[in-house]
């Protein structure tokens, strides 16, 4: 069964025509990465799905129902979270409190007006978090302010923040865009196990292809606004249509 | 206790402490001497003090939290001033359903504004503000005079209705207000030798007041509300992508802080009952800015301080005279001293908000935690100063009061 339904989908900004007929679907419980070279609209079409721009035409089913013209707060709370790429935290909070936030949103829905009561009362939410801290090996730094990590340790707060709405949809914009080879490893084995232990349907964007190709199980290749091939990793590699819009290759 | 930690608790406690001494200790001077004009603890100041501090404290709530830089918040101190006095006149001079609807009213009035400015943030929320409360301004100064007396200012009359209480006194005077029979400008006097002491019941029921909305504002800073307001600071995009609605929680903070700023103006119009539309004019919506950044923002205590402090100088340095000056420094040689009082002079009297903008301007470039920064620095240094001698220099963590 199909998570998310894209049908039919165009954008157009101005003169550029940035998606065209966009059709794709993501299967429950796999990881599908969606690639093309700069400016195939990778971004705009993530956006579409969550409610930042809506497209032209088309539509987009999310678990059967649309999406468009829901904010972003409300197709969150229907199970989708996202990762952004620059890692987009709560700086100003501490690691604990960044990630009790998305256990209260998970709780108490888009709004509660708990102004009297005091956090640390809220023994669900600290228990919640903590579990979720603890599988991302950061117990030890709760009381740090979040902006003081390092940018891989950003990157794996933000995918836990994610982790605690248990979403149906996890949607990564270039997680490792921009990380030290290191930080590059250590987010992919994150993935890879949040990938083989949890329930939960992963699409992503991504540029580099070593990430791609340890992640996905099905790829879509995007190229000028419309997808050129959906096929297995394996299939993929040696596409000529991959080769020609990645490397300008004619066959 | 009262569900607060036991730093939050003896913060509170100091607070208490301070508010419940203040007319000691804003009086250390003895009565007669020279530096008596100093004392700040007469009754018309030290109300002012706490009242400030309870309008310092709510704004504190929408701008220390949630980042959201109201320019307009005298507009519902005014709005409340109007309303308590209109209680007066139509049905008691019993404070409590003064106070209450000033409260309901100044809320009431922000829902309705914040609804409008929050759809913007950053500098054009300020602006909207502003301009919202530069228009009840001239509609209270003009248009409105029926509701608001205009130019003169709403007053109390001889043939009020006054519908549950006495329209005119035995002595046939306008009566003044009270809590149950308890006249809020009535003090009692304490001579300790040459010291000279007043409590003032009004200044009592204001601190007690005060000290109720400083529990309050402690409470919502430790809750999970204070804390997506932290959030919306910190990155509202975060949050709205994380499946809360950031509307709602600003409009919220606004309302709760506008009812704040509505409690200051009934309390204010409670200690003397007149209310004029200059108490919304864009000068006092930028006092309470000046008051909350100058103290702390985002701090529990620094808006207090703050308010407290922009409200002792506006009393005491504008107090200060050419003749006070040439007494300070008669000890000099002629030339010099009328030297001397030619250049502080432009710093005192009427000057004194060239003091003000001089310290407000240090202490945003210096300390731009504000004064409780200030304080939080001492301290370390002390302890710093004691621990050196006995161990190697811990750094504190004490969370920000």
């Amino acid at each position: 069964m199909s998570m998310l339904d894209v049908r039919n989908v165009g954008k157009r900004f101005g003169g550029l025509q940035a998606l065209s007929d966009v059709n794709l679907s993501i299967a429950e419980n796999t990881v599908h990465a969606i690639i093309g070279p700069n400016g195939a609209g990778k971004s705009t079409l993530l956006n579409c799905f969550v409610g930042k721009l809506i497209p032209d035409t088309g539509s987009v089913m999310f678990d059967g129902q649309s999406v468009l013209g829901r904010s972003p707060h409300e197709i969150n709370q229907l199970g989708i979270s996202r990762v952004f790429q620059t890692p987009e935290i709560f700086g100003d909070l501490t690691i604990m409190e960044n990630m009790m936030i998305p256990c209260f949103a998970k709780r108490d829905g888009s709004f509660e007006l708990n102004a009297l009561s005091a956090i640390s009362r809220q023994k669900d939410i600290i228990e919640h978090a903590e579990v979720v801290l603890e599988d991302m090996n950061m117990a030890d730094k709760r009381d740090l302010t979040a902006a003081t990590m390092s940018r891989g340790d950003k990157r794996r707060l933000e995918i836990g923040m994610c982790l605690c709405q248990d979403p149906k949809l996890l949607l990564l914009d270039e997680p490792t865009a921009g990380m030290a080879r290191a930080d590059t490893n250590k987010t992919i084995d994150l993935l890879q196990e949040i990938r083989d232990k949890r329930k939960v349907t992963i699409a992503i964007i991504e540029h580099d292809m070593h990430v791609v190709f340890s992640l996905a199980e099905r790829i879509t290749v995007l190229a000028q606004g419309s997808p050129l091939v959906e096929d297995t990793p394996e299939n993929i590699k040696g596409h000529p249509k991959v080769r020609e819009a990645y490397l300008g290759e004619s066959v | 206790m009262f569900g607060l930690t036991k730093t939050d608790f003896n913060l509170l406690l100091i607070i208490a402490i301070l508010v419940l001494l203040a007319p000691f200790l804003l009086n250390p001077f003895p009565e007669g001497s020279k530096l008596a004009q100093f004392n700040g603890g007469y009754p018309d100041l030290m109300q002012r003090f706490v009242i400030f501090g309870i309008f310092a404290i709510g704004f504190n709530i929408l701008f220390g939290l949630t980042g959201y830089l109201s320019f307009g918040h005298a507009a519902f101190l005014g709005v409340g001033s109007y309303s308590a006095v209109w209680m007066f006149k139509l049905l008691s001079m019993n404070i409590i359903p003064a106070i209450l609807l000033a409260v309901i009213v100044a809320g009431i009035f922000a829902l309705v504004i914040g609804y409008v400015s929050l759809r913007r943030s950053g500098i054009y929320f300020s602006i909207l503000t502003l301009a919202f409360a530069q228009m009840s301004f001239a509609l209270a100064y003009s248009v409105l005079t029926p509701i608001t007396g205009g130019e003169t200012g709403l007053q109390l009359a001889l043939d009020d209705p006054r519908v549950l209480g006495i329209q005119v006194t035995e002595q046939g005077n306008i009566p003044v207000p009270s809590l149950f029979g308890l006249e809020m400008r009535s003090s009692a006097e304490l001579a300790l030798g040459p010291w000279l002491f007043t409590f003032n019941v009004g200044y009592y029921v204001c601190a007690l007041i005060m000290m109720a909305s400083f529990y309050l504002a402690i409470r919502i800073f430790r809750s999970p509300f204070g804390m997506m307001l932290r959030a919306i600071k910190s990155n509202q995009q975060r949050l709205n992508y994380t499946g809360l609605n950031s509307r709602p929680y600003t409009l919220a903070a606004f309302v709760i802080s506008g009812m704040y700023a509505g409690l200051a103006g009934g309390l204010m119009a409670s200690m003397d009952p007149l209310a004029g539309a200059e108490r919304m004019f864009w000068t006092a919506s930028g006092e309470v800015v000046l008051m909350t950044i100058l103290g702390g923002a985002g701090t529990l205590i620094g808006p207090v301080l703050g308010a407290g402090m922009i409200k002792y100088m506006e009393n005491i340095i504008s107090k200060i005279n050419s003749a006070i000056l040439h007494e300070w420094f008669y000890w000099l040689p002629a030339g010099l001293e009328d030297f001397m009082v030619a250049v502080v002079y432009p710093f005192i009297g009427k000057g004194w908000h060239l003091t003000l903008g001089i310290i407000f301007m240090a202490v945003v470039i210096f300390l731009p935690g504000g004064l409780v920064e200030g304080g939080q620095r001492l301290l370390n240094l002390i302890r710093r100063r004691k621990s050196s001698s006995a161990e190697p220099a811990k750094d504190n963590l004490t969370p920000p009061a």
